[in-house]
């Protein structure tokens, strides 16, 4: 199978200098879902600006078969779709429909064929309802949904999300990864919720200092990194701690 | 100060709605050139940042305290043109949205603080900016730019015949004056913050330039505000605004009196310039 | 905040609600010019400039005590003025004054509580303003309330730390406006990057507006006439 993302030997430094990183190799196939662990500041959001071309590090990259160079960009950010950490910054317009229309329109479709297809993409995240909204006005699981739907709208065939569960309670965060199940597009999924990345991910890679330092399952990595949420001591249920 | 609708009289706010509308044209055209429609976001948030700045308290001792007007910050940030836009949407924002401010009026309130206010806190700045005296420059902008648009609001407000007891103007000027220094202060505090928080998006430091042609230039506009505030502040003013059909000429020649002494700063300027050229 | 209020105001329907934004443009600039250009303001024609706005309210089904009292913030700044008129003793430009000052805050607040900003913004640029300023003031809007609030919680987490009258000293509030300006520069990149991420390439593309339907144009004669009416009557 032809991979969707080929990296090899990634390096890309700050302006001031300071490398972020510092050889990254990495393969995405069709249909799989990768989640990306690792501490902050390890390089992964910096590593997933390089997909779309937001960043121009060193080395070999390449998306759905195009060399991620300026005259790809246009052909390569409609393949490649990222949902940033901060939906605030995503959803900049004044209302849901036109934030969502954004990709279409840049897709050169007319006005009414992008309307269309933000109503379609909004449909599928099932925020039809909010259309006429100001995003201001909507809750953070509402905000993750319409931006999901404004990268949806330009259908891509690769999905990548930052720290997507950040400000998510529970229940939306159940919510955002049943409705990712349901989407067949291959996914890179940056995040620290273990529970998250497991519900996802058929593979993880570790991020440490700028490098991909290990492959495997989720568990797997989890365990061996200590990336899993349990912390001990616990607590007895009788509240006296064990001293 | 936001001048409410009302207040101004026809050819005062006519004119100044026909002086405003094809300058802000001017100006967001100058503005597009420096940052394209891509960096609109930009310019939008920084207006979003000074109108939440302008909610901080700055203590000015007696218990009393002044806030960011930001026109003076906004140009050494940005440079004058995006400032006037920035400014100007503001201001826009404050009249549909807040009530502050009136929307016939918004020519002579995007005049006085978006366009003299903005220039007056960029002339120091672009003078001085690049030597020894590069925060006396910032500060001095930032008063300038408080005392110009309180300047002009007045002498429109005088030219309207808006009845302004003699009592009431002095303490206006000694509140404008106090303000004006506030601003001086907060905006080379602000700056210095923004320097040392992050160097990277400081303003740049502008190269030493020929200040004598400037210098004169801002002479002529601290001359020109000066002599507006005088005009609508001297007793006759008062006496001619209740006296029917006297004051309208009145005021055309103290008007007339700021142009030229104004028009004579320039000329003196440019011909100065023009001697040190050859 | 009342921001909330006015957004939720105008995205109700009503007859109102639903004609064009040129047309309602239009209409309160005619009316504004209308009022600015009557000499006084005795409580008759005071009454005859609030009818129009009272019935326009009433057809939008807006709630008239709350939006009395939102327009009221212009009468402090007024009421002063009109008090020196008054000791000049010209009580009918006072008069005036506050009669004015208060009718056009509440034509304008009318407009905005029946028409979206970004509608009214579509409109303003369809009439011919300019389109770079209108963008700077959409995205203004778009994230003054999110920055306000960051800058509010900053308030009180200084509030938090002892300030007693939760003000910063001179030098701490000026480093306070230093991190709102880098944390909002940080959010313009970020808001950049999330254009360039979805193929922005130099101009904002717009959805289609409104069209003017025959509702609007007989709704804008029908406008222009009343005030026509209204403004030779108080002559």
């Amino acid at each position: 199978m032809e991979p969707l993302i080929e990296v090899r030997g990634l390096r890309f430094r700050y302006e001031d200098g300071t490398p972020a990183l510092e050889g990254v190799d990495f393969r995405l196939l069709p249909g799989e879902t990768v989640a990306l662990l690792g501490a902050n500041g390890s390089g992964k959001t910096t590593f997933v600006h390089h997909l779309n071309g937001l960043l121009t590090g060193e080395g070999f990259l390449s998306v759905c078969g195009l060399q991620v160079e300026k005259k790809n960009l246009p052909e390569i950010r409609r393949k490649i779709g990222l949902v940033f950490q901060d939906s605030d910054e995503q959803l900049f317009m004044p209302s849901v429909l036109e934030d969502v229309a954004f990709g279409p329109l840049n897709l050169g479709l007319t006005p009414e064929q992008a309307e269309a297809e933000a109503k379609k993409a909004l449909a599928e995240v099932g925020m039809e309802h909010a259309a006429a909204r100001a995003p201001y006005h909507l809750s953070a699981g509402e905000k993750k949904r319409v931006a999901l739907a404004g990268i949806l709208a330009m259908r891509p065939a690769i999905l990548v999300l930052d720290e997507p569960t950040t400000f998510l309670d529970p229940p939306a965060q159940r919510d955002l990864a049943n409705l990712l199940r349901r989407l067949p597009q291959a996914k890179i999924v940056v995040t620290h919720h273990i529970g998250f990345a497991r519900a996802l991910a058929s593979r993880a890679v570790f991020f440490e200092k700028g490098r991909i330092v290990r492959e495997g399952g989720v568990d797997e990595i989890a365990r061996e990194f200590g990336w899993n949420p349990e912390f001990s001591p616990r607590v007895p249920a009788d509240g006296r701690r064990e001293d | 100060m936001h001048i409410p609708d009302g207040f101004l009289s026809g050819p005062v706010w006519l004119g100044l709605d026909a002086l405003s509308v094809p300058a802000v044209g001017y100006v967001a055209r100058l503005a597009q050139r420096d940052f394209e429609e891509n960096h609109v976001p930009l310019l939008g948030v920084m207006g979003a940042f000074v109108f939440a700045a302008q909610m901080i308290n700055f203590p000015v001792g007696a218990g009393t305290s002044a806030h960011l007007v930001g026109g003076a910050l906004l140009a050494v940030l940005l440079g004058p043109a995006a400032a006037s836009v920035v400014m100007t949407a503001i201001l826009v924002i404050q009249a549909f949205v807040f009530q502050d401010g009136g929307v016939l009026a918004l020519g002579a309130n995007v005049a006085n603080m978006a366009l003299a206010g903005v220039l007056a806190g960029y002339l120091p700045y672009h003078l001085l900016g690049g030597g020894r005296l590069r925060k006396p420059a910032i500060f001095l902008g930032g008063a300038l730019s408080v005392l110009a648009s309180a300047a002009l609001a007045l002498a429109e407000l005088s030219a309207s015949r808006v009845a302004i007891p003699k009592g009431m103007l002095a303490l206006s000027a000694g509140l404008f004056a106090i303000n004006a220094v506030a601003e001086g202060a907060i905006t080379v505090a602000v700056v210095s913050g923004i320097e040392a928080l992050s160097p990277r998006l400081a303003p740049r430091r502008r190269a030493a330039r020929d200040w004598a042609p400037g210098m004169l230039a801002a002479t002529a506009m601290l001359l020109a505000t000066v002599g507006a505030l005088f005009a609508s502040a001297t007793p006759d003013a008062i006496e001619n605004l209740t006296r029917p059909g006297g004051s309208a000429a009145d005021w055309f020649e103290r008007a007339a009196g700021v142009v030229i002494v104004f028009a004579a700063c320039v000329l003196i300027a440019r011909a100065f310039s023009r001697r040190r050229a050859a | 905040m009342h921001h909330v209020v006015l957004e939720s105001w105008s995205r109700q329907n009503s007859a109102l609600h639903a004609r064009d934004p040129r047309v309602k443009i239009v209409l309160l600039a005619a009316y504004l010019a209308a009022l600015g250009t009557a000499a006084r303001m005795p409580a008759l024609t005071t009454l005859c400039y609030a009818a129009p706005l009272a019935a326009a309210a009433g057809m939008a089904r807006l709630p008239a005590r709350a939006l009395l009292l939102r327009t009221a913030v212009v009468l402090p700044f007024s009421a002063t003025f009109a008090a020196f008129s008054m000791m000049a003793g010209d009580a009918g430009r006072g008069e005036a004054l506050l009669a004015k000052s208060y009718l056009s805050a509440a034509a304008v607040l009318v407009v905005t509580a029946t028409t979206p900003l970004p509608k009214l913004l579509w409109g303003f640029e369809a009439l011919g303003f300019p389109r770079f300023l209108i963008l700077v003031v959409q995205f203004l809007y778009r994230y003054l309330f999110v920055i306000s609030g960051q800058a509010q919680h900053m308030r009180l987490a200084a509030r938090c730390r002892g300030s007693a009258s939760g003000r910063l000293g001179f030098r701490r509030a000026a480093g306070a406006i230093a991190v709102l300006f880098a944390r909002s520069y940080a959010r313009a990149e970020g808001i950049h990057d999330a254009m360039l991420a979805r193929g922005a390439a130099g101009q904002i593309r717009l959805l289609a507006g409104a069209r003017a339907g025959g509702r609007d144009f007989a709704f804008l004669a029908f406008g222009i006439a009343v005030i026509a009416a209204v403004r030779i009557w108080s002559l």
